[in-house]
């Protein structure tokens, strides 16, 4: 069967649609489900972090990275390997804390919300990407790096760019907790 | 591909959120079902018409079922489906001796009680394109042994 050129990059497309729409019909029903916006969220972060404890495995598979050695070179490789790989989207870092232990991820474009234009006016609150969240917290803890992710900054809300906050909690444990 | 484990592991999540919730509200299986496939149908809507925008227009149904068992199926599931038959009278069926989404759970007959839960949001999947396609249609799913499902 003679196929037009250019299909494995429509399969590709296809996937990364399937994706986002799957994700946009979950929040919906969620919104039907749950009356608050902070149980959405919840469900969302608590969803993702599910996600996120498995994924790393995929990830570290996948990917050829090293151990990190530093919190910014976690951020890095999250930036610029992670993203990429499962979204296709490089966000730049940025360090906002003297400490060194609080980034930031800017993404100017977000293809989770490639079909979403605007949030309903009741549900103001809504995190509509938290599940990125949780996906980036059940990673890094199942690499022992706890860590808070919070959004800073919604394109959906009004905000110019969608900017995702990393806090690490404790110090690396790379000594003690030495993988067999 | 990555991106087929990402969708992988949300639709597990999907399915194990739903019935977690349902297990602690109300807890009726059957809705929890019947989300999924309303889950699935929307979104086959939505990828049947970005899918066919640009493909010729279809001449019966039994092409609308091949361009699904092909095209369709290897966008979504990076395989063809496997076998078609069909009685020529409406009902078709669709043979997927390695499915995608259960390939990860297990090879033979564990879990089966499970499997249904998670078909409900692909047997939407294929409602909704064919629904945007113009035709009417009830799909359901059976299990005999993992990982193949008509």
């Amino acid at each position: 069967m003679s196929r037009p050129p250019g299909r494995k990059q429509e399969y590709h497309k296809i996937s990364r649609e399937l994706f986002v729409l799957t994700y946009g019909a979950l929040v919906a029903q969620l919104c039907k489900d749950y009356e608050k916006d902070e149980d959405v969220n919840t469900c969302l972060d608590r969803m993702g972090y599910g996600i996120g404890v498995r994924l790393i495995d995929d990830f570290l598979a996948r990917s050829s990275v090293k151990k990190c050695r530093s919190y910014s070179e976690t951020a890095d490789v999250i930036a610029q390997v992670a993203f990429k790989m499962y979204l296709g989207v490089t966000p730049s870092v940025s360090c906002s804390s003297a400490a060194g232990n609080e980034f930031s991820l800017i993404l100017d474009k977000n293809p989770l919300v490639d079909f979403v234009e605007e949030l309903p006016a009741e549900r103001a609150s809504l995190c509509y990407c938290n599940l990125l969240c949780g996906v980036i917290r059940g990673a890094l803890e199942m690499v022992h790096l706890a860590a808070e992710v919070t959004f800073l900054q919604d394109r959906l809300k009004g905000d110019a760019v969608t900017e995702i906050g990393i806090t690490f909690l404790r110090k690396a444990e790379d000594r003690k907790h030495k993988r067999n | 591909m990555a991106d087929e484990a990402l969708f992988l592991l949300m639709h597990n999540e999907m399915v194990a959120g739903l019935y977690r919730a349902a297990e602690q509200g109300e807890g009726e299986n059957g809705r929890c079902t019947t989300k999924l496939e309303s889950m699935g149908f929307r979104v086959g809507q939505g990828l049947i018409e970005r899918f066919t925008k640009d493909t010729a227009r279809f001449k019966d149904e039994l092409d609308i079922m091949k361009f699904i068992c092909k095209d369709f199926w290897t966008a979504v599931f990076k395989k063809q489906i496997d076998n078609l038959r069909t009685n020529h009278q409406g009902i078709y069926v669709l043979q997927d001796n390695k499915f995608r989404l259960l390939t990860q759970m297990s090879a033979g007959k564990q879990y089966l009680e499970h499997a249904p839960k998670y078909l409900a949001f692909t047997c939407g999947l294929i409602r909704g394109g064919l629904s945007n396609l113009g035709i009417k249609s009830i799909v359901t799913a059976e299990v005999s042994s993992m990982p193949a499902c008509k």
